[in-house]
């Protein structure tokens, strides 16, 4: 058991935790407050797998800018308080029932094929560095890049459409 | 002289000869569009001119031949091409052909003359003066279609013709439609001709068909380029074709046994008579004949069978003609009797003679016909006159036949020059030295006598009779006493019909001149055509002249003409004294011989019991009960209509409404049912749907754990 | 090092719980919220194997992922905002007009 086993223990418990949270808080407020938890545990992950520029931008898109968002519109309508009730008294159960399977299911497809997976090799000093992530982005992914401008455009103009006041029509 | 040198200088006008195809066709079309807005005048003389344009063309090409005497077949244009059938149209040029060409647009002309006179006194006699213009139109078709016929270059141009001059014979005989006994009659003897003449023409086609089957050809040159070797193989086959052509003549020409039109066809108008009935169509079979001798000439049997069908009609036709009352009806069977000469003549291989004959005929036979027109329009105005005369009193002649030979009688001295040309006309048609006729005659008469003994004898006898009806018909009508009103106040016709009558009369005179004896200038002439078989030539040179011969017919014809003169003018005078009306002496005599040649040996009641009233009874039978009660009724009712009623309703009621409807509604009473079933799964929760996806992605996992274990 | 497949079970985890989140919650804003976590859940299996295979393809991807993120969240919440000015409620199963 080395620093890296207890770290990674610690942060997963944490984080499966505060999905829990999410999952389970009668207030919309709390869920929203556990994910923004529940983000930022994996962000310490993704330094952890050598990827600084994804876990700086996870906090800030994210945990910063997505879920305030979330916690702004919550406020707005005064929606925290919503019943967890099913429409139908069996819905509850088959979910959980069927998520348990799933997530014993995926556990041990994994770990059975654990071994089919290569060694971990060691990093070099700048993987994952905003430099090298910036080169490549704006060389092989540029028209994707692009598309995704354009989409977060369309995106933008949809959002003020659909929000805009009686008054416009 | 002119046309001498021009003879000699090589110049030749056949490349005119498709002319006599379009002068007619010309004069026709503009008195069809025009002629509506012109004068009976204007009318004729086109349709005379046009005919006349014709015979200068014919005259050309006659020139022409003079230094070219082989002729030529001038290609007009391609008619039927289909597969190794190619059949042109085109004109032949030579001495045969245009012989006919002559004679037909050259009488043909004269006759229009007349007719310009003719018609306009008898389109208002009959009361209807705008028939003059379709007269005319008609007349012009004829001269084209016969044009055509004489003009063709093989058999299916000149069944063109032939056919043609048969729809013109038809037209011509029912002018008067609407007239003739119970206003039907002449429509009748125009249905008469033409069915007849489809029997005949039932015989050319089989003629055709075989020659086109034994020969690959229609084609005059092509036919007859093959005729010996095609004789060698296959003599029954030509036969066959001669025997069937024999039918189309006896149709045409008016033989045994076919010969019973042409009496009815008098119906038509006199000038239709000289021209169609006497003077060319119905000696399109002669010239038929003498055009295929070459076919003739290798099967003797079927040329002794054409010279006996033409002698025993000529015998035959001459008995009927003695006892006929009607003019017309006594030239029609002396017609009969004539052609039957000609046949005779072309069945013994006597071409030159028959073509002679045929020649001389239409000369002397227009001009009997012509006066007889002529005759007959000056008793009309003789009976307009008499009741002119007779105002108010009792008129004998309303019923009066203008044709009756019975109801004239001194004419010679009302119509002076009608009878000196009838008298011209009838002597050379008797055969009275030096007459046209007694030439022609004689030439069929001396090569029958070398030919056959039993032949010359019977057609002498023919000549007897023939000399005898003509003395009679000349007594009958010009000589004696006026027999009625009509006859005694009659006239003689104006100078249009008298100037052609003349003109024949003139022909007829000096006809015969063509071929003298000696000289035999129309026999060398057609030489050039008729070539004889090698087979044929190598044989005797008959003498062309044989005094005795000659001395015999005419010594018969004068016996005949005396008797005549003895039984009617000396006997027939005093008869008439006692019997009014008048009587014929031979009536009086010899009644059942006379009654048997009077009622036609009842040839026509012979053949209506024989063929027409069983045909009839056989029509009647098709069309009601093999017709109505068979097809009709029982086929087309019941079986068609009634199984087609049960059949639908079979299919309408448990096909369609049972199996079809039945699937039909079926299926959308399952789709409801299972729709009202299936509409529960849709409960509207977004969740329940993805609770489904996520089981399915269990259901997933669960088989990829399965699957890769 | 911790071996990549404990990130991918991880991610495994986190997915399900974030479908559970769809299937078990009636409001809308959390069932929204839920997506976004299953969506983390893919990035992190991304990032995971981007490390393992030492190709940075897989985080260029985490990174257009969240991009497209935020502009469903855009739209998504403005119509979420939308059927509440309709209907006075975020209720999900209040949508069910589509009844069978």
């Amino acid at each position: 058991m080395n620093a890296d086993f207890v770290l990674f223990g610690g942060l997963a418990i944490v984080t499966v935790l505060s999905a829990l949270g999410m999952l389970f808080s009668r207030n919309a407020v709390y869920s929203a407050l556990y994910l923004i938890f529940n983000f930022s545990t994996v962000a310490v992950f993704y330094l952890m797998l050598s990827a600084p520029f994804i876990a700086l931008a996870q906090i800030t898109v994210y945990a910063g800018a997505i879920m305030v968002l979330f916690l702004f519109v919550i406020m707005l309508l005064g929606a925290e308080q919503t019943g967890r009730t099913p429409p139908t008294w069996w819905m509850q159960p088959l979910a959980l029932t069927l998520a348990a399977i799933l997530i014993l299911e995926g556990i041990y497809l994994i770990f059975t094929h654990r071994t089919s997976f290569p060694a971990l090799q060691q990093t070099l000093g700048d993987f994952g560095d905003p430099l090298q992530i910036g080169e490549l982005m704006f060389s092989n992914y540029l028209l994707a890049f692009e598309a995704v401008a354009l989409l977060l455009l369309v995106a933008v103009i949809g959002a003020i459409f659909l929000s805009r006041g009686r008054k416009f029509r | 002289m002119l046309f001498s040198e021009t003879a000699t200088a090589g110049l030749t006008f056949f490349s005119l000869a498709p002319l006599v195809l379009l002068f007619p066709l010309l004069g026709l079309l503009i008195n069809l569009i025009w002629g509506g807005r012109l004068s009976e005048k204007a009318i004729g003389g086109i349709a005379s001119g046009a005919v006349g344009l014709t015979f200068v063309v014919a005259l050309l090409q006659m020139i022409s031949l003079f230094s070219h005497p082989e002729g030529v077949v001038i290609p007009l244009v391609d008619w039927i091409n289909i597969g190794e059938l190619n059949i042109g149209w085109g004109i032949q040029v030579d001495t045969l052909s245009v012989t006919m060409m002559l004679v037909v647009s050259g009488v043909g002309c004269l006759i229009h003359i007349y007719a310009i006179a003719y018609m306009h006194d008898d389109v208002r006699l009959n009361g209807d003066p705008s028939r003059y213009r379709r007269f005319f139109v008609f007349f012009n078709l004829f001269i084209l279609a016969m044009m055509t016929l004489v003009s063709a270059d093989n058999y299916l141009m000149l069944f063109v013709g032939w056919e043609g001059v048969g729809l013109c014979s038809y037209l011509l005989i029912g002018f008067w439609y609407d007239k003739g006994k119970d206003g039907i009659g002449n429509a009748l003897a125009g249905n008469k001709a033409f069915i007849t003449n489809r029997v005949g023409d039932f015989g050319f086609l089989l003629a055709a068909f075989t020659m086109f089957g034994l020969f690959r050809s229609f084609n005059f040159d092509r036919v007859f380029g093959q005729v010996e070797q095609i004789s060698e193989l296959l003599p029954l086959g030509i036969f066959f074709i001669t025997l069937f052509m024999l039918i189309g003549v006896t149709g045409k020409s008016a033989q045994l046994p076919l010969y019973v039109w042409l009496p009815d066809a008098m119906a038509g108008p006199t000038p239709v008579s000289a021209l169609i009935h006497a003077a060319t169509m119905v000696t399109a079979g002669v010239y038929l004949i003498a055009r295929s001798h070459p076919l003739y000439e290798v099967v003797p049997q079927a040329q002794s069978l054409v010279a006996w069908v033409g002698t025993l009609t000529a015998l035959f036709a001459a008995t009927i003609a003695i006892a006929q009352f009607d003019i017309k009806k006594v030239l029609a069977y002396s017609t009969i009797s004539q052609l039957g000469f000609m046949v005779a003549a072309v069945g013994m291989g006597a071409y030159v003679a028959g073509m002679f004959h045929l020649v001389t005929h239409a000369f002397f036979k227009a001009l009997l016909f012509l006066s007889s027109g002529s005759v007959i329009q000056g008793v009309e105005r003789g009976l307009h006159e008499a009741e002119h005369h007779h105002k108010g009193k009792h008129s004998e002649g309303h019923h009066l036949d203008p044709q009756d030979m019975r109801n004239m009688g001194g004419l010679r001295q009302r119509m002076p020059t009608t009878f000196w040309v009838y008298l011209i006309g009838a002597l050379a048609l008797a055969g009275i030295v030096p007459l046209a006729g007694f030439w022609s005659k004689d030439e069929i008469l001396l090569k029958a006598s070398y030919k056959d003994a039993r032949l010359y004898t019977l057609l002498s006898i023919a000549a007897f009779f023939t000399a005898f009806y003509m003395a009679r018909q000349i007594i009958l009508v010009f000589f004696g006493k006026a027999r009625s009103e009509a006859a005694a106040y009659a006239s003689e016709s104006p100078k249009l019909m008298t100037v052609p009558l003349i003109i024949l009369a003139i022909l007829s005179v000096f006809g015969g001149a063509l071929n003298l004896p000696g000289i035999h200038a129309f026999g060398h002439w057609l030489e050039h055509t008729i070539h004889h078989m090698p087979a044929v030539k190598a044989g005797v040179e008959l003498p062309e002249f044989s005094l005795q011969v000659a001395a015999v017919s005419t010594v018969i014809a004068l016996l005949a003409i005396a008797l005549g003169w003895l039984v009617y003018a000396r006997w027939g005078e005093s008869l008439q004294k006692e019997h009014k009306p008048y009587v014929d002496p031979l009536e009086l005599t010899a009644k059942p011989i006379f009654g048997v040649l009077y009622n036609k040996y009842w040839v026509d009641e012979v053949y209506w019991t024989l063929f027409v009233n069983p045909y009839k009874a056989f029509s009647r039978w098709l069309a009601e009960q093999v017709d109505w009660r068979f097809w009709h009724d029982w086929f087309h009712d019941a079986i068609l209509t009634g199984g087609f009623k049960r059949l639908t309703a079979f299919l309408a009621q448990p096909i369609d409404l049972g199996i079809i409807d039945g699937i039909a509604n079926g299926l959308a009473t399952l789709t409801q049912t299972s729709a009202a079933y299936l509409r529960r799964f849709q409960t509207g929760y977004v969740r329940n749907y993805a609770l489904a996806v996520f089981a399915g992605v269990v259901a997933i996992m669960s088989y990829l754990i399965f699957a890769l274990r | 090092m911790v071996p990549i497949y404990y990130y991918i079970a991880l991610s495994a985890v986190l997915f399900t719980l974030g479908a559970l989140g769809v299937l078990i919650r009636r409001n809308a804003i959390i069932i929204f919220m839920s997506v976004e976590l299953m969506l983390n859940a893919a990035n992190l299996a991304f990032v995971a194997f981007a490390r393992l295979h030492g190709g940075l393809s897989g985080q260029i991807f985490v990174f257009f992922v969240m991009a497209v993120a935020a502009a469903e969240v855009a739209v998504g919440l403005a119509l979420i905002v939308k059927i509440f000015e309709t209907k006075q409620s975020i209720d999900i199963d209040q949508m069910n007009l589509m009844k069978g």
